[in-house]
């Protein structure tokens, strides 16, 4: 009995999130993360003449960079308090985890703080990263040779 | 109309983040791994890069995108070595945004202090 009340007592005073606004907010800051992307890639192959590959090697680059430099200055948190899964998704999340376990840890020292910790969340989407492309690879080589 | 189906495509993925974000306990952290997974899989039998060359830079941008270029790099080695070829050129072509994320947050987080 006593737990349930104050189950309901929690459940009346957690801040009720709106889904759908969530994500449309996050389909358009998602979607105009998209366009940006596209467009740096024509601005780089325009620019520097290389392939659209090539571009977009460079255009993952700036966008990391950006999304590390805006962890610095205490933008990041801001922007996806806003913008929710729009900036988390995109190559500027996986910049922003490690900047930021980076910045924590620090004060640890360069070794133990810095370079131990540095992967700490960012570590699982390189693991799981090579572990499943590991997988497929295996996969389609035994299926297509 | 590539920019139309970069907003659309990349839009949908943050969709779909965000609705496994708000509707599950996963956190950040599970969604961009299970994003990476979905990547890898998509690519097993090339449809990612269908996916490129309909959304280009568009596709490039999410996280999928990475477990997209982990195996096309494999694959693309183990065209020439075999079955060592998939580890051989697992990094290949993520070498540059692994490489630069290492970086730039190395030499920034010795430049700024963080903030709360």
């Amino acid at each position: 009995m006593e737990k349930r009340k104050y189950k309901e007592i929690v459940d009346k005073h957690t801040p009720k999130e709106n889904r759908l606004y969530n994500s449309l907010i996050a389909f358009v800051t998602g979607g105009l993360m998209g366009v940006l992307g596209q467009g740096l890639v024509d601005l780089y192959s325009y620019w520097f003449h290389i392939s659209t590959k090539d571009a977009s090697v460079f255009m993952i680059v700036t966008l990391i960079f950006f999304g590390c430099l805006f962890t610095c200055f205490g933008w990041f948190d801001k922007i996806v308090n806003f913008a929710k899964c729009g900036f988390i998704v995109p190559i500027t999340g996986f910049a922003h985890s490690m900047m930021s376990a980076a910045l924590e840890y620090r004060k640890e020292g360069l070794v133990t703080g810095i370079g131990a910790n540095m992967l700490k969340i960012a570590g699982s989407v390189i693991i799981f990263g090579v572990v499943s492309a590991y997988f497929f690879g295996l996969i389609r080589l035994l299926i297509m040779g | 109309m590539i920019y139309v189906n970069a907003f659309l495509f990349c839009g949908i993925v943050c969709v779909i983040g965000q609705l496994i974000l708000d509707n599950t306990k996963l956190t950040p952290g599970h969604v961009t791994s299970l994003f990476v997974v979905l990547g890898a899989f998509l690519d097993t039998f090339s449809w990612y890069d269908k996916i490129i060359l309909w959304a280009g830079g568009g596709a490039m941008v999410p996280i999928t995108s990475f477990g997209h270029l982990l195996i096309h790099g494999a694959m693309k080695a183990a065209s020439e070595y075999g079955f060592m070829g998939l580890l051989m050129g697992m990094f290949d072509l993520t070498a540059s945004g692994i490489s630069s994320a290492i970086i730039f947050s190395f030499f920034l987080s010795l430049l700024f202090k963080p903030k709360d």
